[in-house]
């Protein structure tokens, strides 16, 4: 990989950075839209073609950047004659399509959303089929059906566009995964996601037992995106698009991105029976059925909608047949089929453009009044139709060719047959575009005058229709770019060559009759038109609708049954589900046998649990008085303190005793403006019921916690132990762990925090706007309140506990890192001591003495903790590595100076600052509920003996 | 002893979801706390039980000590549920002053709704 390879980089991002441009220049006009969408294209398909002449002699480019190399994820290109192929088509018809674009869309229209979408589109395009990645190549299929999906979109106005654009979707996207699935299989037979090594492994491949997996996966997601027979619907309806859309996409592009990939995957896929069968006679059907339905089209989109179906089913055959001169009559055909569809595309938007109706009844005779249109559609529709000296009739010869040597079950005939007739119907419906839009007699009932378009417009479509004519008479122009892609589907050594006289072959005659054949219809066709509508036939769209409505039918009906709302339900669910699916994950597993004893159990330790175990039934059985179920939560939770304290966890018996403490002082503050009463509305059968649910989850959970208790396991923690002090420089090996071992998670964790914080204290402003502060107001809730509220012991008791609550929390801090305590508990001690002057002295009192806002102290811990980690890089280690030193002062002990204090010095200030908000935003409520503000400490002054409280609004 | 601590999670589990499944928000709130209690004990039993063993290195020479790695999850997890508790308080109670009821069900919202159209 040279630093040319690398340029492929460029050419796969060019469109991506140049989708950019035009979305936001959407008020400069339609010219510097479409003047910035051409730069990019060209740009990238002039380095494209630097490479071509490397390409053409058989080089392959590569280029890749390593991402995740153990899953085998990188960032791979590489550019061969196949790749090439295409990617010369999708820039530089990208290029016509920009020009045309420019004309055909309305100056009304969003034009820079448009061309935004198109390069997006035009991006994920090139990434296709430059890809080496299967991965990548993955990634860009998906990007093209999203970005089609805009475009088809694209006039959001109308509903068949976005009928359209979802059904396109729903059905490329269905592809798609699908095919996620069979690119996994095949990167799982060969141990490699790189294109190239999987081309390599064919032989692997095909003798995998998975190779039918694989095979019908891949295929789907090329059939679905290719429109062939059966889910060749989606195509025709997708012409509700601006009609440069359809040109780009449902011509040359898109549609070919299936058989692309049928082309890229031809060497690994190909050669089997399976190959053979499904893709040849899904083409054969597809090629059939598509020319039939084209033929009695009368909207000229639909019509060329059809028509394409049915080449792409004949690339697909093609491809199917599995021989080389079949692979190389297919590339060719890729590059005719693009030229005169393109133009004809482009022919029936300047007709619709022109004319304001594609309805072909209510056309004819528009030579002598477009007579430069006329040129350029006749052109593209005799190459369609296999004429001699276009284009088309020489890939259709080759076909043809390859068709009448081909047997299908033994049978010599069927394949021939069916391909004169698809040909036959092809040269019909193509006829039938000239005759019924161009000759005849000039009409007077035009919806709009016609009259030739301005150059602009033309002017691609007549650079198509050149390019159809000249390789159409020369055609071993085409030779060298047909043979490079070729070389690179089969992998071989090819050298075909292309012209125009094959002599009197089989080919021929087929040809012969499907010309006069072809004629014979058109002139039939007036009785045929009326017959076939008559003729009931399946309609595609209805059937799609209606497997969509049941879909979404039996959707709705699970969801309504599972998650209609209500959360019980859900959780109820949830809880069986899990339960069920540990006891089938239990039992299956086997156990062990038990490796450790039973520690033994001291009476004051069998009281606790009583204690515990009284009061979790007591909260069941009395949580409808839910004061009482508060105390009863208290009492637990203390419980559990004291448990942690026995069970060599001080750690987190300091922290769940504060957090108990500021846990009830919220839910009491909270009760205040909730009923005090759960009212008994619960049937009996459904107490049962989740009664029954209740013992289930609790046995179990307590059942799998006995169970592993009794079981060894070997875990990381040593090495935790081992370190604490040499890496983290603490004893306390639980609050290293916290500040220096898993600091990021502490990080992320005070970050939660601090935003649940902030969401509380944002809900309370919304709140306090809304109606409910109205009920605030009007709610009396002068019954609850006592008539000492602020109690002279409480005041003065609290008053003198400050200090020294403070310096209880700063010693907590302090020695956090070799004892326990530490940044969460130090907050939450703090936070209690300030909470305690609150509930004391009220709010208003308190709140102004507060020196610090409590948002800051969250903004400042965060900033402080994430410093701290950042600091470490100064001195090139990783986020948050800890150093720390020992220091000696004379008059005091030695102490230690660590940066994880620092750290746990913002943790600290993110917990006291949170948590003083949480409750500070309960109280900011109760100010709304009517509670008055009191200036002084206490509500009278002992020092006066007057008992008038001071009181403000 | 593991008896005991199994036992009390178990029925902590059991009481937390019996109340989550309750029809009130102040029950479900209740049933929350309860349950993270169960989680909580869970989590640091998964450490295994030890007696007089903290995980505070001795300067004393060797000693054994307890799991440390369980406790400072934990540790983080006790505030972490109080934050979340505390959102959901404030949440339930905006939910009470804005529709005057603590029933959970929105179902029954949806049908009020429905019935006043």
């Amino acid at each position: 990989m040279g630093t040319s390879g690398n340029l492929l980089f460029l050419i796969a991002l060019l469109p991506f950075l140049g989708a950019l441009v035009p979305g936001v220049m959407i008020r400069a006009g339609r010219n510097a839209c479409a003047s910035f969408t051409a730069v990019p294209t060209a740009l990238a398909l002039i380095l494209l073609l630097t490479f071509a002449p490397a390409v053409m002699n058989g080089e392959t480019i590569q280029a890749e950047i390593e991402w995740l190399p153990q899953l085998g994820l990188s960032a791979s290109f590489f550019l061969d004659g196949l790749g090439l192929l295409f990617a010369c088509m999708i820039l530089g018809v990208g290029l016509l399509i920009t020009l045309y674009a420019r004309f055909y869309l309305s100056g009304d229209d969003p034009v820079g959303q448009f061309y935004t979408y198109l390069l997006l589109f035009q991006g994920a395009m090139l990434g296709i089929v430059i890809s080496d990645n299967i991965l990548l190549l993955l990634i860009f299929w998906e990007l093209t059906s999203l970005s089609s999906f805009l475009l088809i979109g694209y006039w959001k106005h109308l509903p068949e566009g976005r009928q359209g654009a979802r059904m396109a979707l729903a059905v490329t996207g269905a592809g798609g995964l699908a095919m996620i699935g069979g690119m996994l299989i095949l990167g799982n037979i060969v141990g490699s996601y790189n294109l190239t090594d999987i081309l390599q492994a064919g032989d692997a491949i095909r003798a995998s037992d998975w190779y039918m997996a694989a095979l019908i996966l891949i295929l789907l997601g090329a059939f679905t995106k290719s429109a062939q027979f059966p889910f060749h619907f989606w195509l025709p309806h997708a012409m509700a698009a601006p009609t440069p859309v359809s040109a780009y996409l449902h011509s040359a592009t898109m549609v070919k991105a299936g058989v692309f990939l049928m082309a890229r995957m031809w060497p690994v896929l190909s050669g089997t029976d399976a190959w053979f069968y499904i893709v040849a006679t899904t083409g054969l059907v597809t090629m059939v059925v598509g020319a039939l339905i084209a033929l009695f089209k009368d909207d000229l989109k639909a019509l060329l909608a059809f028509s394409t179906v049915s080449h792409l089913g004949l690339l697909t055959m093609l491809l199917g047949f599995g021989t080389d001169a079949a692979a190389v009559a297919a590339v060719f055909h890729i590059i005719n089929h693009l030229t005169f569809k393109a133009a004809l595309f482009m022919t029936a938007g300047i007709i619709d453009h022109e004319t304001h109706t594609r309805d072909i009844k209510r056309l004819g005779g528009l030579r002598h009044l477009m007579p430069i249109t006329f040129g350029i559609g006749t052109i593209a529709a005799l190459s369609m139709a296999g004429i001699p000296l276009f284009n088309g009739f020489l890939s259709k010869e080759m076909m043809l060719e390859e068709a009448s040597h081909t047997t299908w079950l033994d049978s010599h005939y069927v394949v021939p047959v069916l391909a004169t007739i698809g040909a036959l119907l092809s040269v019909a419906y193509s006829f039938r575009f000239v005759a019924h839009v161009f000759l005849g007699p000039v009409r007077d009932d035009y919806p709009s005058k016609p009259h030739d378009p301005p150059f602009g417009l033309w002017a691609a479509p007549a650079l198509l229709a050149t390019l159809v004519v000249l390789i159409g008479v020369m055609p071993f122009l085409a030779e060298g770019i047909v043979t490079a892609a070729a070389n690179a589907v089969t992998g071989g050594d090819l050298h075909p060559h292309l012209k125009i006289w094959h002599g009197v072959t089989p080919a021929l005659y087929m040809s012969v009759i499907a010309v006069i054949g072809g004629g014979i219809l058109l002139m039939l066709h007036g009785p045929l038109d009326r017959a076939w509508i008559k003729a009931p036939r399946p309609e595609a769209k209805d059937i799609f609708d209606r497997l969509v409505a049941a879909l979404v039918g039996f959707t709705r009906l699970v969801t309504e049954a599972t998650h209609n709302g209500a959360i019980s339900r859900y959780l109820a669910i949830f809880t069986v589900a899990s339960v069920a699916l540990g006891t089938i994950a239990f039992f299956g597993g086997g156990l062990s046998a038990p490796s450790r004893g039973l520690l033994p159990v001291p009476a004051v330790i069998a009281v606790g649990w009583l204690m515990l175990i009284v009061a979790t039934v007591s909260v069941v059985t009395m949580h409808h008085n839910r004061f009482r179920a508060l105390v009863l939560i208290g009492i637990i939770g203390l419980t559990i303190s004291a448990g942690f304290v026995y069970m060599s966890a001080p750690d987190l018996a300091l922290t769940q005793i504060s957090v108990e403490t500021v846990t009830i002082m919220l839910l009491l503050l909270a009760l205040h403006f909730l009923p005090k009463e759960t009212p008994r509305e619960s049937s009996v059968g459904r107490k049962t019921r989740d009664g029954l649910i209740a013992l289930a989850a609790g046995g179990g959970v307590g059942g799998l916690a006995y169970a592993f208790m009794q079981r060894d396991i070997s875990t990381i923690s040593s090495y935790h132990v081992e370190n604490s002090y040499e890496g983290g420089g603490g004893t306390n090996v639980v609050n290293v762990i916290l500040v220096d071992f898993r600091g990021y998670d502490t990080y992320g964790e005070i970050i939660v925090l601090g935003i649940a914080g902030l969401l509380i204290y944002a809900l309370m402003h919304a709140l306090l706007d809304g109606p409910a502060a109205r009920r605030l107001r009007n709610t009396d809730y002068s019954q609850d309140r006592s008539r000492d509220r602020h109690p002279l012991m409480m005041v003065v008791v609290t008053r003198v506990l400050m200090p020294i609550a403070v310096l209880v929390g700063i010693y907590i801090f302090l020695r956090g890192h070799n004892q326990p305590g530490g940044g969460f508990v130090a907050g939450l001690v703090v936070a209690i001591a300030l909470l305690m002057q609150y509930m004391a002295s009220g709010f208003a009192w308190t709140q102004a003495r507060k020196r610090i806002e409590y948002h800051s102290m969250i903004g400042f811990g965060v900033l402080i903790a994430g410093l701290t980690g950042a600091g470490a890089w100064v001195f090139g280690v990783p986020f948050l590595t800890s150093s720390y030193t020992y220091v000696h002062l004379p008059p005091i002990e030695e102490f230690e100076l660590a940066t994880a204090m620092l750290f746990d010095l913002g943790v600290f200030l993110t917990v006291l600052g949170a948590v003083m908000l949480m409750l500070y935003s309960l109280s900011r409520i109760a100010r709304y509920a009517g509670e008055t503000v009191n200036v002084t400490p206490m509500d009278y002054d002992p020092g006066t003996r007057t008992t008038d409280s001071v009181e403000e609004g | 002893m593991e008896l005991l601590v199994a036992s009390a999670i178990g029925a902590m589990t059991a009481g937390g979801v019996y109340l989550i499944l309750r029809l009130r928000t102040f029950p479900v709130i209740l049933g929350l706390a309860l349950l993270s209690y169960a989680v909580n004990v869970f989590l640091f039993s998964s450490g295994r039980l030890a007696i007089d063993m903290s995980p505070i290195l001795s300067k004393y020479g060797e000693a054994s000590y307890t799991d440390p790695l369980p406790q400072a999850l934990v540790l983080t997890a006790i505030v972490i549920s109080f934050g979340m508790t505390a959102v959901l308080v404030m949440i339930s109670l905006g939910a009470f002053l804005e529709a005057d009821s603590d029933e959970i069900d929105i179902a029954q919202a949806d049908q009020i709704e429905d019935s006043a159209q």
